[in-house]
């Protein structure tokens, strides 16, 4: 009964932290819910003569702004990365207050952009594709950014992350990296490639 | 395999596990009702998946007989054309999404994988438990569906039928689907991640059970196409409710699509229904024929084969959609690939067979009555791969007898095969001999009965997915009815089986069948954390006949 041993929280072998693999995994699943919107999208581009058709005019100002604001967040995170390996918490901290502010912006440029265009959801297939697939991409946005307040709150806590401590910011900063290459790519194929 | 490494840690205070003389606070196994609730255990997450599932294939297979019953005559003069349509869709709904997909996977794959590569737990428990309660809700949503029309349109979903029939009906659907498709997707990503990196440091690559193999190459393939079939429902919710045209021809949408987003992730389903059993083949044949494994290479392998080919060969569905040429050349090509490493597999079991010493068990027999209808099932399958063939008989009763050969004559008896072997170690009681052999002759003649006149029916041209047809298919009809009744029937043997068994069974100690493989190193059923002492690997899952004692894990370590 009472013998005197040191407590450890889990009874048996520890393994090893497996939670970034589960999420990498998770993560190459996810993308191909885009590639089947990327490839539907191209489809309709490929298929159609005017494209986008008629009427519908896109806009490149606020999304060009937009594309640099979360390009750049994805810099800014990794530098909270670094910051904790350094058992730098304020840093941390900094960086990712950072980048949270950043993804709102991106995301109120969106719905800015959202109120001003000159169509609606259901226009045309290339505006059933566009609010589609920029609107998946904002709900993902939005979840990167509550992963990003999570990892703020705990780090409240004295002691929570450290340098060898910090699997939450990292998975906060691989999602994050995830969203911006996903838009990237959307970017690339609803705006950009629409010039042409 | 032999037990030396001492746990390093001495048991805390949550200890759970019963170290000779210490007390602990935990009982070894789990109370009943611990099975009704949000457990993280891959043990009872494993049974929750199996039970459910098997109460969905009742409520799928009431819904088969009931539609046979009604093609028993060439009117629909039983069940009114629109309910026969929901019943038919909802059928193939439920066999596919919640009987073979989650048992196969969640039920034998979250009981085994851990056990069989010596773990505690799957790598994210708690992951896992929310995988599995995805499911009930998703039943619920399919039976609820029924009181808005039921969903019509097959199991497919093809637009544009499925935009223009019970629009409530198949958005709930659609949510259904969903549903599962999360479940499955959290599911593999644990299976990947456990297989990996949660093998005991002993064992080698080349000592993991084919099982786990399956079960990788099985949910690599569901990662990879389950989200595309999501992105494709996510398309017709959206033409559902929201006014979108994405499949609507009239409005610049095109159905075609919709096919090749569903035939992305379904094509590769058939193999989510398959390879796991397939894995379940190559621990039972070697078990119950007392003989290594032929081909531990070729097999294992051949299911990574099958999980890469499998992805290009989706348009084989899709040859009479106006599919052009050269597109029809090159899946006929890729769809007669993937009958290679298939073939590969079967001729591995027949040579195991060979010359071993056979015991005739349930489930050595649901073993081998799989190998002669699946091999019936997989060339019905290599004649529709070719296009010209394909054109002739596509949506006739001749598709309806190949996926029935490989869904039924393969997956279910697969899953039977499987419960007969690993039901002394889930339930620590042996299943009743007699009522198994019943179970698998009536089993038998059921499906080649109901099946097999399919292929005639289809080469003469019936078209499947109707409630009526031209009295000239009236006699085949008849027999494939009767077929259907005495699969019904078989179903209560077994589960008389199952539950007199389980509550009063011959006790099965350790290891009933001296087998090789991991899990049966510890008791059964096992302990909550599987093991006392993590077993040490020191031979191959599959030497029988070599000079190796199995031993369990209780008597090395007392
Ligand atoms: C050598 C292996 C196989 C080949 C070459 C093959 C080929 C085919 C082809 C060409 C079709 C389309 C027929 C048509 O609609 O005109 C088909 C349908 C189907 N196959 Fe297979 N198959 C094979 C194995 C399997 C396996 C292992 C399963 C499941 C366990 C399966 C399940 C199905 C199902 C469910 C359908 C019907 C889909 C529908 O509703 O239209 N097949 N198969
Ligand atoms: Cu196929």
């Amino acid at each position: 009964m009472a013998i005197a041993t040191t407590t450890s929280p889990s009874h048996h072998e520890e393994h090893k932290d497996l939670r970034v693999w589960g999420l990498l995994t998770f993560l190459i699943s996810e993308s191909l819910m885009f590639g089947g919107f990327f490839a539907t999208y191209l489809f309709f581009r490929g298929s159609n003569e005017v494209w986008p058709p008629e009427g519908t005019e896109v806009e490149l100002l606020v999304p060009t702004i937009n594309t640099i604001i979360l390009v750049s967040s994805s810099f800014v995170i990794h530098f909270g990365d670094t910051a904790i390996k350094k058992n730098n918490v304020k840093g941390m901290r900094f960086w990712y207050i950072l980048t949270a502010l950043m993804g709102a912006i991106f995301l109120a440029g969106q719905v800015y952009e959202y109120m001003t265009l000159g169509y609606g959801l259901t226009t045309n297939v290339f505006a059933n594709c566009f609010y589609l697939m920029t609107g998946f991409h904002g709900l993902h946005v939005f979840v990167g950014l509550l992963l990003i307040l999570g990892v703020l709150w705990r780090s409240r806590l004295p002691g929570h992350y450290s340098a060898t401590k910090h699997t939450g910011i990292e998975m906060a900063e691989i999602y994050w990296h995830f969203v911006d290459i996903i838009w990237i790519i959307l970017f690339t194929l609803l705006y950009i490639l629409t010039l042409f | 395999m032999t037990l030396e490494i001492p746990r390093n840690q001495p048991p805390g205070k949550e200890a759970t596990i019963v170290v000779s003389g210490t007390t602990h606070h935990h009982p070894e196994a789990w109370k009943w009702y611990h099975y009704f609730t949000f457990n993280v255990d891959h043990k009872v997450i494993g049974i929750q998946y199996l039970v459910t599932a098997f109460l969905f294939y009742l409520i799928g297979g009431l819904m088969a007989v009931a539609m046979r019953a009604e093609l028993a005559t060439p009117d629909a003069d039983l069940l009114d054309p629109n309910l026969y349509n929901a019943f038919m869709t909802n059928h193939g709904t439920i066999m596919i999404f919640l009987w073979i997909v989650p048992s196969a996977i969640g039920g034998f794959g979250n009981f085994l994988v851990p056990l069989m590569v010596g773990a505690r737990d799957m790598a994210f428990p708690k992951l896992n438990a929310i995988a599995f309660w995805l499911n009930p809700p998703a039943g619920l949503l399919i039976l609820a569906s029924f009181f808005f029309g039921g969903s019509q349109s097959g199991w497919t979903a093809y637009p544009p039928l499925s935009l223009v029939t019970a629009p409530i009906a198949q958005s709930l659907w659609i949510l259904a689907i969903v549903l599962v498709g999360t479940s499955s997707i959290l599911g593999s990503l644990n299976f990947v991640v456990t297989i990996l990196f949660m093998k005991v440091p002993s064992m080698k690559w080349d000592q993991l059970p084919l099982f786990c193999w399956a079960i990788l190459a099985t949910s690599v393939l569901a990662l990879l196409s389950t989200p595309v079939l999501a992105a494709g429902l996510v398309l017709l919710l959206f033409d559902l409710n929201f006014g979108t045209s994405f499949f609507k021809p009239d409005a610049g949408g095109n159905v075609v699509i919709y096919q090749h987003l569903f035939w992305f992730y379904s094509h590769p389903a058939v193999y989510l229904m398959i390879l796991p059993i397939f894995g379940i083949m190559s621990e039972v044949i070697p078990v119950h024929a007392r003989k290594p494994i032929f081909g531990y290479k070729a097999i294992a392998y051949s299911s990574l084969a099958i999980c890469v080919v499998g992805l290009f060969v989706w348009v084989h569905h899709m040859f009479t959609s106006g599919t052009p040429g050269w597109m029809r050349m090159f899946f006929t090509i890729s769809t007669l690939i993937v009958a290679v490493p298939t073939g590969v597999k079967i001729f591995g079991w027949v040579a195991t067979l060979w010359g071993g010493k056979i015991r005739f068990t349930s489930a050595m027999l649901f073993a081998i009555g799989l190998l002669m209808m699946f091999v019936m099932g997989g060339l019905s399958g290599v004649t529709m791969g070719t296009a010209p063939f394909d054109v002739h008989v596509h949506d006739t009763y001749y598709v309806v007898a190949h996926f029935h050969y490989v869904l039924f004559g393969g997956s279910v008896f697969g899953i039977y095969a499987g419960i007969y072997h690993w039901f002394p170690k889930i339930t620590g009681r042996m299943m009743n001999e007699t009522l198994g052999r019943i179970h698998f002759i009536l089993t038998f003649i059921g499906t080649n009965l109901t099946f097999l006149p399919m292929h005639e029916l289809g080469l003469q041209g019936m078209p499947r997915r109707v409630a009526m047809y031209d009295p000239q298919f009236t006699h085949l009809n008849e027999i494939c009815t009767i077929g259907a009744y005495i699969l019904g029937i078989s179903v209560i043997p077994f589960t008389i089986n199952a539950l007199w068994s389980w509550i009063g069974g011959k006790q099965a100690g350790d290891n009933p069948w001296n087998a090789l493989t991991l899990e049966w190193t510890t008791s059964s059923p096992p302990a909550i954390e599987n093991w006392e002492v993590l077993p040490v690997v020191s031979h191959g899952p599959y030497e029988y006949g070599h000079d190796v004692q199995p031993l369990a894990a209780t008597e090395a370590s007392t």
